[in-house]
């Protein structure tokens, strides 16, 4: 099914799979690092269909709402009512779908920064998410963190995570936390390509090894960390490899085909959840645009952006579903017209919730209150005049 | 009351909180079979076990974000840096993490954990082991940063800090680990509160102000100055944040002067802060400049000679205390000072 190469760590099987759907590195063919494409993606993929025709079209659907979501999102972006960083989950609508369709509603999840699709699949209200965008009281986060710091504790998304790496060890926390307490949750701890390289990752795989921990590690690799592509930052570009160092499970899957993802996904969450052994997953998918709404990838040559449009996930599953006869066109026109009509409930909810309230900005320093905290604003006085 | 070493208050506090509640576990580098650098956590391994006393790789990052993570989920880590110093490879997690979570996602998930961790020069350790780095925690809103003086106050403040729900930052010194005083039975001990500075001595002439180590010093200093008929007031901060802000204004509205005395280095340090908060509050009482003691601005030096000039001590503290008394004309047979000049001292 999944296009995955498994390393138990002990006996690395040293494939060089590649990575359909992906974008192709910008290396150079005489690298010694290279991540040799191997098949045409076409040829690689899977008979369908993979499951029932009713799940198909649900993950076709949630794909479906992340890129209007995602889409509205760059739109109120230019419009200034969302402010700071934005990055958007374009191009990885199946694996952000097929790992969330892994997940129990219990388990955990722990994302970076490119965490509106994880946040929506994880069954946070697309409206909460869009009023966190624009910075409003009922943002799924109150207004306090934005795009990069969705959260909400009821669906267990804790925490779109700003600094490279900073989620890696939280993750492996909270399985430290479900272990201690015997309980028989996974967490999930999503991350880019960019991240396999900063010590963090590798302390916390380190340390979820010893210790046996039931975290799926998953690296969503697109290729680009901004835009330094993974063959020049890391030594090893089959970033599923560096599972191995630490006697780690791991696979690669085809990030652009939903159902490979969950079926990978599955593996890795019931690793955990039943020997309680970490897991390393990586997701091959492409990034459809820049880093963040505001980079316009220059970078990029005109080729690499032509090659893209055919790794777009969500027009490759549209196709498929079309020719399986499963969802015609006029079908996927409704549902479209259906996700649309969502979109723009959330996009007027998020514009009809107030601004957080200035009286409100000392509420979340602390959760013990203390005595003496300075509450002051920049022109007061430390001591009332 | 029992006389006991700082580092047993400590031990105790630890076992009689992990005995009180099943959330509280520790977690760091050779705290377990090795029972702990400087043997704080003797014996908790033999008996809670593993999962309970959790030895770590020697992977600063890692393992306090990952105390952070379990204290998402409503765990109470506490986490033993080996030192102060090494706090600094975890300064993400503790800074970006730790600081941030409940605030940033507004006050969905608070972190309930402890830092502690020993600071001090004067062990010839040399400059990257003997720093006092407490100034970038205490600069954090969303940390609490607490410093304790004596055995009791530990016990006090130990407690306080595992049962509250935010990151404290428990400061502890090499120097006072050996240091005894009276502490009631463990499990009698009131848990302190955060946040609070205590005059650990009234006096009338002068203010010293003082945390840690130094704090401790400024007793024996304050003692000195009463043989001589000097009747110095000591303040305890305590807590460096927050800071108690309220208690330090007072002392000096009714003293006239201070000098604080700081572990760390003087340029951007806490007596800065302090200075500032005093002509802030009390500007209209004050009879001379604040003064500040603290350390050289030189990587400490491993060279006992060198170590211990560049060091704050009891004769330093006495020292600028009297060159203030002397500023304010109130201390026994002194004549104010005469006008000094603006630059820097060379």
């Amino acid at each position: 099914m999944a296009e995955t190469a498994q390393s138990t760590g002990r006996a690395a099987p040293g494939r060089n799979r590649g990575k359909p759907g992906a974008p192709r590195p910008r290396s150079t063919a005489s690298s010694p690092r290279s991540t040799a494409p191997s098949k045409t993606a076409a040829s690689d993929r899977p008979a369908r269909p993979a499951a029932d025709a009713e799940t198909l079209v649900g993950y076709y659907r949630r794909m479906l709402l992340i890129r209007r979501f995602e889409e509205r999102a760059a739109r109120a972006y230019t419009e200034a009512k969302i402010g700071g960083y934005c990055h958007l989950n374009l191009g990885e609508e199946a694996t952000v779908v097929g790992l969330m369709a892994a997940l129990r509603p219990t388990d955990y999840l722990f994302t970076n920064y490119r965490d509106h699709g994880y946040a929506i699949a994880k069954g946070i209200g697309a409206d909460r998410v869009m009023a966190e965008l624009y910075g409003r009281s009922d943002g799924v986060s109150k207004g306090w963190g934005g795009s990069m710091h969705l959260f909400d504790a009821e669906t267990r998304m804790l925490g779109g995570y700003g600094i490279v790496g900073g989620q890696v060890p939280l993750a492996t926390g909270a399985a430290l936390a479900v272990a201690y307490k015997g309980g028989d949750e996974v967490v999930m701890c999503q991350m880019g390509d960019g991240t396999a390289a900063i010590g963090a990752f590798h302390e916390s795989l380190n340390i979820a090894a010893l210790w046996d921990l039931p975290v799926v590690f998953v690296i969503v690799n697109n290729g680009l960390g901004m835009g330094t592509t993974v063959e020049k930052s890391s030594a090893e570009p089959e970033l599923y490899r560096r599972g191995a160092a630490y006697r780690m499970e791991s696979a690669r899957v085809d990030g652009t085909d939903v159902v490979a993802v969950r079926d990978a996904a599955r593996t890795a969450v019931e690793r955990a959840r039943t020997e309680r052994r970490p897991y390393l997953l990586e997701t091959t998918s492409p990034r459809l645009k820049g880093h963040s709404v505001v980079d316009p990838a220059r970078y990029r040559s005109k080729e690499e952006k032509e090659a893209l449009k055919a790794a777009d996930p969500l027009a490759r599953m549209a196709l498929e579903l079309e020719e399986a006869g499963i969802l015609s066109l006029d079908e996927r026109d409704r549902l479209d017209a259906e996700v649309r009509a969502e979109i723009d409930a959330a996009a007027a909810f998020a514009d009809a919730s107030p601004e957080p309230d200035v009286s409100t900005l000392f509420d979340y320093t602390y959760a013990t209150p203390v005595p003496g905290e300075l509450r002051r604003l920049p022109a007061d006085p430390v001591f009332g005049s | 009351m029992a006389t006991m070493t700082y580092r047993q208050a400590l031990r105790d506090t630890l076992r009689a909180e992990m005995l009180r509640d099943g959330d509280v576990f520790l977690i760091g580098e050779e705290i377990g079979l090795f029972e702990g650098s400087y043997k704080i956590t003797e014996g908790l391994l033999e008996e809670f076990g593993e999962r309970r006393v959790r030895d770590t790789p020697i992977a600063e990052e890692g393992f306090v974000g990952t105390a952070i993570g379990a204290a998402m989920l409503g765990l109470r880590p506490v986490v033993e840096l080996m030192t102060i110093n090494f706090s600094l490879l975890a300064l993400d997690q503790i800074v970006n993490h730790a600081a941030k979570i409940y605030g940033m996602f507004g006050g969905q998930s608070s972190v309930p954990m402890v830092i502690r961790t020993p600071g001090g020069g004067g062990q010839q350790l040399g400059a990257t082991h003997s720093q006092n780095v407490e100034l970038f925690y205490s600069f954090i809103p969303g940390l609490k940063v607490v410093a304790p003086s004596t055995p009791a106050e530990a016990s006090a403040m130990l407690k306080a800090a595992i049962r509250d729900d935010d990151p404290v930052l428990f400061l502890e010194n090499l120097s006072l680990y050996n240091t005894k005083g009276e502490v009631p039975a463990i499990e009698d001990v009131e848990p302190a509160e955060i946040g609070r500075a205590a005059v650990t001595r009234p006096g009338t002439d002068i203010t010293i102000i003082g945390y840690s180590r130094m704090a401790r010093v400024a007793m024996e200093v304050a003692e000195t100055l009463a043989a001589e008929g000097v009747s110095a007031e000591v303040v305890d901060l305590r807590s460096l944040r927050p800071l108690d802000r309220r208690t330090v204004v007072e002392s000096v509205r009714k003293t006239g002067s201070a000098v604080v005395a700081e572990d760390d280095w003087l340029t951007y340090g806490i007596g800065a802060e302090i200075a500032a908060t005093i002509q802030e509050g009390a500007f209209d009482w004050l009879d001379a400049p604040v003064r500040r003691v603290a350390m050289a601005e030189v990587p400490l030096p491993y060279a006992k000679s060198l170590e211990t000039a560049a060091l704050p001590s009891a004769g330093s503290l006495l020292a600028a205390v009297r060159d203030t008394l002397r500023a304010t004309g109130r201390g026994p047979g002194t004549t104010p000072a005469p006008p000094r000049p603006l630059e820097p001292a060379s």
